[in-house]
Order: C-alpha cells, then structure tokens, then sequence
C-alpha cells in the first residue's frame, strides 16, 4: 500500500516534470531557424501551397495555441513525419528504441553481475594483489570511453579473432521473429525460434560490453568503497561473534547495506547509456535510439528530436521511481523516511 | 572454585595501519580467563579494551588492524592459528560478545528475526536441520529472555523502530543465544541512561549466574566490576598494568595508574570534587619509551623512560607492572633515600 502511494505521487510529480520539458523542446522547436511548412513540402512548391500547409500546421496562431496544439498530437503519439526517414517519428521510435533498450538492459545485467562482483572480490581482499589488479582495471574503465572499447572489442574480437559478428542485430539468412515487444531476444524466444535467439544475443554481446566497461568500473569502484568502510562496522563484528559462517556475512550481512549506493547510480548509469550509447550504436550498426536521436540532431530533424528527448525524459523518470524504490527495499530508515515525510 | 583456565592471552601484539603509521596499540598484553569466573577489565576510553576483546575473536577489521604477536589459547587452543571451521564453532558457541553500542552492533538493514535466527541456526549442528518456521521459533526464545515484550512482533521489526534500551536487550539476548560457555560483555549500557543501563546490568548478571558462563566484563564504572566480578585487569595504553583479586585490588591498588583511577571516582559521602588522573592517553603512532605511563606518573623514576617494567608478581595472586614493586629496582633506590 506504501509502494503504491509511492508510486502514485511519483507519477503525478513525473506530469509536471514532463510538461517541462515539453515546453522547453516545443520552444526549442519553435526558434530554431526555417519554416516547417516549407520544410515540410519542399523548397520548390509554390508559395500559397506552404502558406495553406502553415495554417494547417496552425503555424500562424499565437505560440501557448501553437502549443496546445503539438501537446494533443503528441499525447496523442503524433509527432509528425521525420524528415529523415520520411516515416511517422512515432513509427520510427517504436522500431529503434526497443533495439536500444534491449542493449541497454544487457549491459545493465553485465555491470551489476560484474560491477558488483569485482567490488566485493576487491573489498574482500582490501590492499592486496586482487585489489590492485581490480583497481586498475577500474581506473582504465572510468577514464576509457565506451567507443574506444567499441572499436577495440570490434577490432579484437570481431575481425582478429573472428568471434563476433559486427553488424546489427542479426545475422543476414536467419529469419527474423515477428516483433512483439522489439527485443530481438525476448521475440525470438516468444516465436520458439532458437536460430535467431543465439544470432541475437552473439550479436548484443560486443556492443553491451562496450557499453558496460563504463559503468561495470565505477559500479566495482563504489560497491568496493562501501564494502570496505561497512567492513569496519560493528555490526560486521557482532554478527561474525555469534558464530555465523563467513559466506553469510560477505553475501548477506555486508552486501546489502553495500549496495544502496551502487543501485542509485547504476539507476543513472543506466538511463544514460540509453541517450550516449550513440557511437557505440554506430560503430556496431545498432538501429538503435540514440544513433536515431543523433542523425535528427545533425539532421535538423525537429519531430524526430522532440520525439526522442521526450522518450529519453520518460525513461529518466520511471528509473528514479524504480531506483528509489528498490533503495527504500533495501534500506529501511529511507522507507520510513520517505513514508513520513510530506 | 576450579582454576583451569578457559581463555588465555599471551603477549598480545596488535598494530593499526594508519595514514601517519603504525599505530602500537597493543604492547604485548596477558590476560586469563578461569572456567566459571568473572573477570573485569577497566581502563580509561581508548586504552585497548575492545580492541583485545575484538582480536581474541579475530573480528578487528583487516586491514587497518594487524595481529602481529602471541597467542589466544581458549581451550588450549590457538584461536588466532584456528582454521575458518573451527573459528566458526568457537565464535558464538565457545565465546559470544556483548558490543558497547547496541545501535551500531545491530545490522540497520536487516530485521532483528532476520539477524537472530542465523545465529541460532550455527548455534549446534541440529539447528542446521531445522525448517525457517522452526528456527523463528527458537528465535522467540532469547529475546523472551531478555525480558522483551511480544517479541513476535520484534522478530520483524527493524532496529530503527527500537528504543536505545530494546537494542541493547536484543543485542544481550543475540550473544546469549549460542549459550557461550565465555561471555565478553563491552561496557553494556554505556551507550544508555543510568536507568536503563541498570536495568540492563542485572539482567545480564541474572543471565549469567543461571548459564554459569564465565564472563569478562569491560567497564568504567568500578562499582559494577566491584560487585559483579571476581578478579580485576586494569589495562593503559595497550598493557596490562595491575591484576588481583577484586577485593585485593580494591583495598591495595599497587600500580600508580590505578590508585588515579581510584581516586577519580566521585563518592557519595563527600569529599568534594574526585580527582582526575593529569593528562591523558599518549599517542599510538609515537608511544612514550619505556613504561607508557610515566609522562602522566607522580612517581615516575629514570628507569621508567628507558626500560619497559614486566607484568610480574607482587604478591603471590596480585601481579602489577610497575618498577616501583621490582625489587631490583626499588630497593636500591629506596636505600639510596634513607641514607
């Protein structure tokens, strides 16, 4: 019942932080230079042509009208036709942002498995031989970006040692799954088809890794700093007193309140790799958002980048709700205190 | 009563890795423990109380800490040689502690069902077997000890929803729970109000006399040693300074050290304002030569900057470390003042 009260103000707060950044994109939108009508059809259609498109677009009504009127198309999903692709931006998001989430959640899976395996591999063995090794693999992660490790797994593992495939999401010959929920996956796995389900995920394999490098180093580097400090508790101490073996106390006793910190970042890691995953998705041939929302903005794609800051913010908001819920799981004075205040 | 000893520190070495350092914290300490005697072991905040409580069950954090000498025979075994196994059974079975401050003993993100039943489940080798619900049974049962209402509900509250002196009952009932045959209680209730803290004492004391667990109880409340123990250590800056009998000590505190810590103690029948050993515990990264007490000490002799005194016998059950009770060294010197 807490959770859901929770959940429910979160969502109402998420309106109006939405209708922010809504209005930002449409102003955005709406001072960049060119008129969209023109853009629209053409720079060789006749003038009264545009002037009947403008006032259809209700280009000639007053801004906070103009407004209203993108707000209802876009509630609607309507964001009009991208000038890229020449197809609905509505069409458009629902193909690229199931591909790019699809990677950001692999790479989500090997940051936690491997951020928080190598944090406690470190804590464990504090100042020595392990440690340092971790360290400075952590240190490299931190500083490298993620498209260098982009190129460098494409180089090493996809053209030296031939292990990986470098392009897109399948194979060429295999037979792609009818989409249902756009994971290449998850469709391959719903359709039975074992082929494709291989084929997909040999293909996320380079660009999730590349992509978690980042975030699995300062994942390792915060779950370490916490272990080690909640290591010299008492109440480390008090439970190893009572004769409880060492293996509870390491994965139960001292992971959880270790924890708390490294899910809120690995919240924000997460949502971000969704928006700068865009030379990683390039470098792989990934159709994916970012590469998506990155060609708009070069491309003065005004639909296309309103649709896609949209989606971006959206994503931003549901992860903070998620994060902090599972914080107030994990800690419970931050359940009661949320519970309690206003 | 028996004098097979239970537990026994041999010249105890433990340093601490600081940013500075190293800091010397302890300085070969001896200490021993009978079966089914209470020991106290007082000394000023910082002197090294809880640290020897804590490498005895090797559960000082490492790294910072370091034992870098001696022996911790319980049974006649070396716990600090002790392989993970037999760590395990002589942790909570074999000695269980009482931490000093209930709050940060118990683990804020667990319920207190959560963190009693392992207990209970690595207490005996049947435990191991039993199903959760059984074990939350046998959960209920400490915490009834200690005197806690409907301790049901306690077993998922969080330790946050707690009172100070509720945290303090669980943590009692959580190391006596493994049914120790040694009891290390640090300084119990301190962290509480005079109330409760009393409230607490005698219900440790009537836990112990029923289990007839041998005990070592910190504290720097002397009355509470003086009524509850059988033999008292008083311990500065990392070493072992005085031992005797409680009533012994008492009545003849030998070492300098003590008789300031005597006489630091406010009494109810007057005598004005008690009075305060000058100066206060010296610094672990560079520690004084010699005897460490001897900056502070009103009768510190040349000997005492240059050579450290042994913790020797000055009556046959009163062992003290000072040159002032070595006659080797006291005895000229006396000479040299009568003549």
């Amino acid at each position: 019942m807490r959770t859901l009260t929770f959940i429910a103000r979160r969502a109402f707060h998420a309106i109006f932080v939405l209708l922010g950044l809504s209005i930002v994109i449409f102003i955005i939108a709406r001072i960049m230079p060119g008129d969209p009508a023109r853009v629209a059809v053409g720079a060789r259609a006749p003038e009264w042509v545009v002037e009947q498109l403008r006032e259809q677009m209700h280009l000639n009504d007053p801004l906070p009208i103009q407004y209203y009127y993108w707000l209802t198309d876009a509630l609607h999903g309507d964001f009009g036709i991208s000038l890229v692709t020449r197809r609905n931006v509505a069409d458009d998001i629902r193909e690229f942002f199931p591909a790019s989430l699809e990677l950001a959640f692999t790479s989500l899976l090997i940051t936690a498995v491997l951020g928080i395996g190598l944090g406690t591999l470190s804590a464990r063995h504090k100042d020595k031989f392990i440690d340092n090794v971790v360290r400075v693999i952590s240190y490299m992660g931190v500083v490298t970006p993620s498209f260098v490790f982009a190129i460098l797994f494409l180089l090493l593992f996809g053209y030296v040692l031939d292990l990986f495939p470098t392009i897109g999401r399948l194979s060429e010959g295999v037979p792609r799954p009818p989409t249902v929920t756009g994971f290449m996956t998850i469709d391959s796995l719903l359709a039975g088809n074992f082929t494709a389900l291989f084929d997909a995920l040999h293909h996320l394999i380079l660009p999730a890794m590349a992509l978690a490098m980042g975030t699995m180093a300062q994942e390792a580097r915060i779950t370490r700093a916490s272990m080690s400090e909640n290591l010299t508790k008492d109440y480390i101490a008090a439970i190893r007193a009572f004769g409880v073996p060492e293996r509870t106390v390491m994965g139960r006793f001292l992971l959880k309140p270790s924890l708390i910190a490294t899910i809120s970042i690995m919240g924000l890691d997460f949502a971000g790799g969704l928006a700068n995953a865009f030379l990683v998705e390039l470098i792989f041939v990934w159709p994916g958002l970012s590469r998506y929302g990155m060609n708009a903005i070069l491309r003065k794609d005004l639909n296309a980048i309103s649709a896609v800051i949209l989606v971006l913010g959206v994503v931003f908001i549901v992860v903070n709700i998620i994060v902090d819920l599972v914080v107030a799981r994990l800690d419970p004075r931050i359940g009661l205190r949320a519970a309690r205040s206003d | 009563m028996s004098v097979t000893p239970l537990l026994e520190i041999k010249n105890l070495h433990v340093e601490f890795k600081v940013y500075g350092g190293v800091l010397k914290v302890l300085d070969g300490v001896d200490f021993r423990v009978n079966v089914g005697e209470k020991v106290g072991l007082v000394g000023e905040t910082g002197c090294g109380k809880t640290t020897t409580m804590k490498a005895i069950l090797r559960i000082l954090p490492v790294p910072p800490a370091r034992i870098t000498g001696g022996e911790v025979l319980f049974k006649g075994r070396d716990i600090l040689k002790m392989k993970e196994r037999e760590l395990r059974e002589t942790r909570g079975r074999g000695i269980s502690m009482i931490f000093q401050d209930p709050t940060a003993a118990l683990n804020p993100v667990f319920t207190i069902g959560a963190q009693l039943e392992p207990v209970i489940r690595h207490a005996s080798p049947e435990n191991r077997r039993l199903s959760k619900k059984e074990l939350r049974k046998l959960a209920v049962i400490p915490l009834k000890e200690v005197a806690l209402a409907d301790p049901e509900r306690l077993l998922d509250a969080y330790p946050i929803q707690l009172s100070g002196g509720m945290r303090q009952r669980v943590c009692i009932g959580m190391a006596l729970a493994t049914n120790p045959e040694l009891l290390i209680a640090d300084e119990p209730g301190t962290s509480l109000d005079v109330t409760i803290q009393d409230q607490v004492l005698r219900l440790l004391q009537r836990l112990v006399e029923q289990r007839h667990s041998s005990v070592i109880l910190i504290s720097h409340t002397l009355g509470i040693v003086r009524q509850m123990c059988d033999r008292v250590y008083v311990m500065y800056a990392g070493n072992m300074v005085e031992e005797a009998p409680t009533r012994k000590l008492f009545a003849n505190p030998l070492h300098p050290y003590t008789r300031g810590l005597m006489a630091a103690v406010p009494r109810l029948s007057g005598g004005g304002v008690a009075m305060g050993i000058p100066g206060r515990i010296p610094s672990y990264l560079h520690p004084p030569s010699g005897c460490r007490f001897h900056p502070r000490c009103p009768q510190a002799m040349e000997i005492c900057k240059h050579e450290k005194p042994a913790f020797q016998q000055a009556e046959d059950d009163h062992r003290v470390a000072c040159f002032l009770y070595d006659p080797a060294v006291a005895e000229p010197q006396k000479e040299a003042t009568t003549a």
